[in-house]
């Protein structure tokens, strides 16, 4: 079995090493951290993810504009991308949804919802 | 008239074999009643054996009968004795099985527990671990309100330091207001400035949120200690939209700010002095030298 690689595009360090612990409790998996959207869409475009997750407010290039450029990618468009952000409106979460994020989680969230999102995204069994 | 005497002795034969024939048939009919009541008491015999034998076959009809009804109710007394061993057997294993359950649930819980203290030690572990992670100051500050907002949820806060000269004190970060709203405030003044003199947490009892940021009504302030000295604190007004209420992580994560966060920017600030000093006594010796 091929490990499950997972992008996390988040500015926070503090955050980043958050969802970095959390993830590690997947078995096999491997981490790539990018600290903005630019950065993200780099590491995107050199590797097969199985999973990507996205922080909304970011420099140079927000979530929401990384989400819309993963998506218009003809062959990385069924990855599954889910969104970890500050904004709890409805408003931002139907956004984000109709970008075509497939989960949406709202910060401050437990290391085990943020898990238990993954691996239903990654259809592994909890 | 007389019968000659050649006659007699004729005669006498006469009688004795009419005597001896007379004799032979009161035997013969000894016998034959002899042989009649031996025919009666065969045929009585007979018919006893018949009887007997009549009794025998009823008996063993009625044993075997007998046999048939106390055989079921051997078989229902094992059955039932069987039947008996089962419900015991059964509440033997639903008894285990509430057990088991009860211990499933206990350890189920235990789970949720484990994993709720898992996700708080993680907060803290991060928090921690990102406030020594560097000794530049400015980095320190940022972190500091990188927590307040991804791992505490604060929309609106500011962090105050004391300043020693003017017992004062002067904010140096903020997110969600503007610096310049909030002017500096004296030791022991408000709330804000008597959590700085006493070193106390204070956290709004009312927790719904004023309509507009009351800069003297804050929801939680989190005084940051050395020891007993405050050097500063951190004063949080609003929550995010979907943070409706404190943690007990949020709590654990007020005392480790108040304590570790005040040693980070201690120990940031104490280090970019000493850099500066460094860098002057460089220039200096290297004026001296030259």
């Amino acid at each position: 079995m091929p490990p499950i690689k997972i992008l996390v595009v988040e500015d926070s360090p503090t955050m980043r090493q958050f969802i970095c612990f959390a993830l590690r409790r997947l078995p096999d998996v491997e981490i790539s951290e990018a600290s903005d959207g630019v950065e993200g869409l780099k590491k995107f475009n050199l590797e097969n993810f199985n999973l990507v997750m996205v922080d909304i407010n970011m420099p140079i290039m927000d979530g929401l504009k990384l989400l819309s450029l993963i998506r218009k990618g003809p062959l990385n468009s069924k990855i599954p991308v889910l969104v970890i952000t500050t904004e709890g409106a409805q408003a931002d979460r139907d956004r984000a949804l109709s970008l075509g994020a497939d989960g949406y989680l709202t910060k401050p969230t437990p290391g085990s919802i943020i898990l238990k999102t993954v691996k239903r995204l990654l259809g592994i069994a909890d | 008239m007389e019968r000659p005497e050649a006659e007699i002795p004729q005669v006498l034969d006469d009688r004795a074999e009419k005597e001896e024939e007379r004799k032979v048939s009161q035997r013969a009919q000894e016998f034959l009643q002899n042989f009649k009541k031996g025919a009666e008491f065969t045929q009585e015999l007979l018919r006893i054996t018949e009887k007997l034998r009549y009794q025998v076959v009823r008996l063993e009809e009625e044993n075997r009968d007998l046999r048939r009804a106390i055989q079921p109710e051997t078989a229902i007394q094992d059955l039932e004795r069987r039947i008996q061993e089962l419900v015991r057997e059964k509440e033997e294993l639903l008894e285990k099985y509430s057990g088991i359950e009860q211990e499933n649930q206990d350890f189920a819980q235990r789970y949720v527990e484990i994993e709720e203290e898992n996700n708080n030690l993680a907060n803290l572990y991060i928090a921690s671990y990102q406030l020594h992670s560097t000794l530049d100051y400015r980095e320190v500050l940022q972190i500091i309100l990188e927590i307040v907002i991804n791992l505490i949820g604060a929309e609106e806060f500011v962090l105050l330091l004391r300043d020693e000269k003017k017992d004062t004190l002067l904010v140096v970060a903020a997110e969600g207001i503007s610096q310049d709203e909030i002017p500096p405030i004296a030791i022991g003044e408000g709330i804000i400035g008597k959590v700085a003199e006493t070193g106390v947490n204070y956290i709004r009892k009312d927790f719904a949120l004023p309509e507009t940021t009351e800069i003297n009504n804050p929801l939680v302030c989190i005084p940051l200690k050395i020891k007993e000295y405050v050097i500063g604190v951190i004063v949080l007004y609003r929550l995010l939209r979907q943070k409706t209420q404190f943690a007990e992580v949020d709590y654990e994560l007020f005392t480790l700010l108040a304590g570790h966060a005040a040693t980070a920017i201690f120990s940031s600030r104490l280090y970019s002095e000493s850099e500066r000093r460094l860098s002057t006594f460089r220039g200096f010796i290297d004026l001296l030298t030259r």
